[in-house]
């Protein structure tokens, strides 16, 4: 779809990047020492260190991710939800309070508290700066999404404009600055998500929504199954049906074209029974070899002559045949959809490519039990779950697993234990961001769903990133505007933790300690903005080159490979005294390079990043967790046996 | 075990102490059990997805599935937790 930017939009927009830059350089003034750069000093109230662990956690997957795929699919994007909160529940119950007694500024440091070994520094170094650029990446595309409807600029345009303010944020003032701009998010987040949600509520669902731009599309007569299709018996007077030639013969589809105007319109059939079927419109995109762009049979714009995709999603059937419900309550909310019929749209995966090169994308319409939205397994990526066979299973048990333990492994999640300033801080932290993220995650549901009824989806885009800020230009300009600029400034506080976590792995692991480097305070601060800046360079250009990858495969990725290298050893440190500094570099290594390589060689990697046959790939299912989660401990286990010194017991008891 | 926390600012006057290791090792503990509920809980979710989904669509009450109960439920019951485990922490803290 085309997108032009709106003043107001742009107005709030800057207003909110002004403003994080303003308390960036206010806070920029109280940071001196490296203490203060990386970890704020130890001096963060523990209520605002909570919120934002919050405005840290909920990344542009979270919010643009989960609402897109819950817009999509239904239920399936909230098992993200499930998981990722579920993740805080091991950081809190098992992680929080032990390691904030080891640590000092980064995850390796709290690693090797108890070995001075630099192979643990060099192994943890190098885990936290791919996790944390693996991580990275999926944000700066989210940027580079937000910037084009927002401000109608190009992908690379915005994934520049997030690096360079978060270089500026991060090479300013480090953790006390980001610390703030996370706090501020996470807090505008959760409170515009609430505020989003009631609308949702009080505005009920309509099986005719009125967002801008939005029309059902539309349908044929009912014919019988089989008979020859003439334009009187489907309605259409006024239009006559074009042969089905070449790719058309065996597709799908219909082709009538318009005797006034010469509109080329496609239908495709959806059988309503046994005997009868119907023909909805579609919407294509068709690609002529001279390199013109026809949407929907007219040139692709915004001009006269011109069109553009029209947004769809909404309610066809509600209980009792109503048209709207009015407002609902939390549990009619549900219960009302349980008993509707929604109409979602797809991609025809395979385009039609006529002789003379001529292909035509066609999205269309579907009509889904809302009783079908509301249960796993309606996406692609957990669509096995509903069959017969294991290695779905599998991975879907594998994906569920790499957030349970993903969350309390994340190197930029961590380094946040150490900006408070003992563990009754840190537990209290903990607890406020499992309340803020649980209420934002128990929203993602309503504002996905919302999104998906409410006639704002665009058809074009794959993951429907947007579902959520589009959702609120159906109730307002200004909502968009802030929405889009939360959303904005949500990208800019997790990529600025990133960048602080990976810049401490930098110099504390592998120059400082790795590479013995002699530096004083004032040197280390510097160092670290070096690296931060140059963190943040290779994550600009990883943003532009990656921008057709899926944001939730990416995050999906960091998840599993931050469990499989980091959890193992965080366990057996605090829980199994035979542990050795060789067990535990041995499982980061393992961890990390088998989860890697197991990605790397997985059908959907097959699919989405070489453009291979998914049934090549080597790996058995995609999501790496369930076999390299329990291979890192196994590592763990067996190299601390093999390694254990004379005197007896691994850990040296220190105090 | 008092290892590496080198931040300037101890506990502020008046708040207990929990930097000692009986009291660590007492929050380790109730942790431990509190995860030990949430785990199969949590377990139980993923297999009933993953091997008997039609259960997921039974609807128990209100006329909502289980798929959206279980799902609350286990978002809730994170919430729940956390502020149980905190609150034993912060009694034992007094102690």
């Amino acid at each position: 779809m085309i997108y032009s930017p709106a003043p107001l939009a742009v107005t709030v927009f800057a207003l909110f990047v002004g403003l994080t830059l303003a308390l960036s350089f206010y806070f920029a003034r109280q940071t001196r020492s490296s203490s203060g750069y990386f970890a704020a000093g130890g001096s963060i109230h523990w209520f605002v260190n909570g919120v934002a662990f919050a405005g840290d956690y909920l990344s542009a997957a979270s919010f643009l991710g989960i609402c897109g795929m819950i817009a999509s699919y239904g239920y399936d994007g909230f098992l993200y939800s499930i998981g990722y909160l579920a993740g805080w529940i091991v950081a809190l119950l098992v992680i929080a309070e032990p390691l904030k007694r080891l640590g000092r500024y980064t995850f390796a440091d709290a690693l090797d508290s108890r070995f001075q070994s630099r192979a643990i520094k060099l192994s943890a170094g190098v885990s936290t700066l791919a996790v944390s650029l693996f991580y990275l990446i999926p944000q700066m595309v989210g940027a580079g999404a937000l910037v084009k409807p927002l401000l109608g600029l190009p992908h690379w345009v915005g994934v520049s404009m997030v690096g360079a303010v978060v270089m500026l944020i991060v090479v300013t003032a480090g953790m006390v600055s980001t610390t703030y701009v996370q706090f501020l998010k996470g807090a505008l987040l959760v409170v515009f998500s609430a505020v989003l949600t009631i609308l949702i509520l009080n505005r009920g669902f309509t099986t005719e929504p009125a967002s801008p731009g939005y029309r059902a599309p539309r349908m044929t007569n009912s014919v019988q199954n089989g008979t020859p299709l003439t334009a009187e018996a489907l309605g259409l007077t006024g239009s006559g049906i074009l042969p089905a030639e070449g790719p058309w013969l065996k597709s799908p589809y219909l082709r009538t074209k318009d005797a006034q105007t010469g509109i080329v319109t496609v239908w495709r059939q959806m059988r309503i029974d046994d005997e009868q079927s119907r023909y909805y419109e579609t919407q294509t995109l068709t690609k002529t070899p001279d390199d013109r762009e026809l949407v929907n049979g007219l040139p692709h714009g915004a001009g006269p002559g011109e069109t553009d995709f029209f947004p769809v999603g909404n309610i066809t059937r509600l209980p009792e045949r109503e048209k709207a419900t009015g407002p609902l309550g939390l549990i009619k909310f549900f219960s009302t959809l349980e008993e509707s019929e929604i109409m979602l749209w797809t991609k025809d995966p395979a385009k039609i490519v006529e002789a003379d090169g001529t292909t035509t994308t066609i999205y269309y319409p579907q009509l889904t039990a809302g009783s079908d939205v509301l249960l796993p397994g309606k996406s692609p990526t957990f669509s096995g779950i509903r069959g017969s066979a294991l290695g779905p299973k599998l991975n879907f048990i594998s994906l569920m697993l790499a957030l349970f333990g993903g969350t309390a492994s994340l190197p930029h999640i961590l380094i946040r234990y150490y900006t408070v300033k003992d563990q009754t801080a840190a537990r209290k932290s903990t607890v406020v961001g499992i309340a803020t993220i649980g209420f934002f995650y128990l929203l993602t549901l309503f504002m996905g769903l919302g999104a998906m009824t409410s006639g704002v989806i665009d058809v074009t885009s794959a993951n429907n990133n947007m579902a959520a800020p589009l959702l609120a230009k159906s109730f307002g300009e200004l909502l968009f505007a802030m929405i889009s600029a939360i959303a904005f400034t949500t990208v800019l506080g997790t990529v600025s933790g990133l960048i602080v976590a990976a810049s401490g792995a930098v110099v504390h692991d592998l120059l400082t300690s790795v590479g013995r480097m002699q530096m004083t305070d004032h040197e280390k601060v510097r160092a670290g903005k070096w690296a931060a800046a140059v963190v943040g360079l290779l994550a600009i250009g990883l943003g532009i080159v990656f921008e057709q990858m899926n944001v939730s495969f990416l995050v999906g990725w960091a998840f599993s490979v931050a469990a499989s290298a980091n959890l193992p050893s965080l366990v057996m440190l605090l829980f199994w005294k035979k542990t050795t500094k060789q067990g535990i570099t041995a499982a980061i290594l393992v961890g990390m390079t088998s989860s890697l390589t197991w990605i790397l060689l997985s059908g959907d990697t097959y699919r989405d990043v070489y453009g291979l046959p998914p049934a090549s790939a080597w790996a058995p299912f995609s999501q790496p967790g369930i076999v390299t989660i329990p291979l890192g401990f196994l590592v763990l286990i067996v190299v601390s046996l093999f390694t254990q010194p004379r005197s007896g017991g691994a850990i040296r008891q220190t105090t | 075990m008092h290892i590496g926390d080198h931040h300037a600012p101890s506990g502020a006057a008046g708040e207990a102490d929990d930097d000692t290791p009986l009291i660590a090792a007492r929050n380790a503990r109730t942790g431990m059990k509190l995860f030990a509920i949430y785990l199969p809980l949590y377990a139980a979710f993923v297999l009933i997805s993953a091997f008997a989904p039609d259960r997921m669509a039974e609807r128990p009450f209100f006329g909502i599935n289980l798929a959206i109960w279980y799902g609350f439920g286990l978002l809730g019951g994170a919430l729940l937790l956390a502020l149980v485990y905190s609150w034993l922490c912060r009694v034992r803290d007094a102690l």
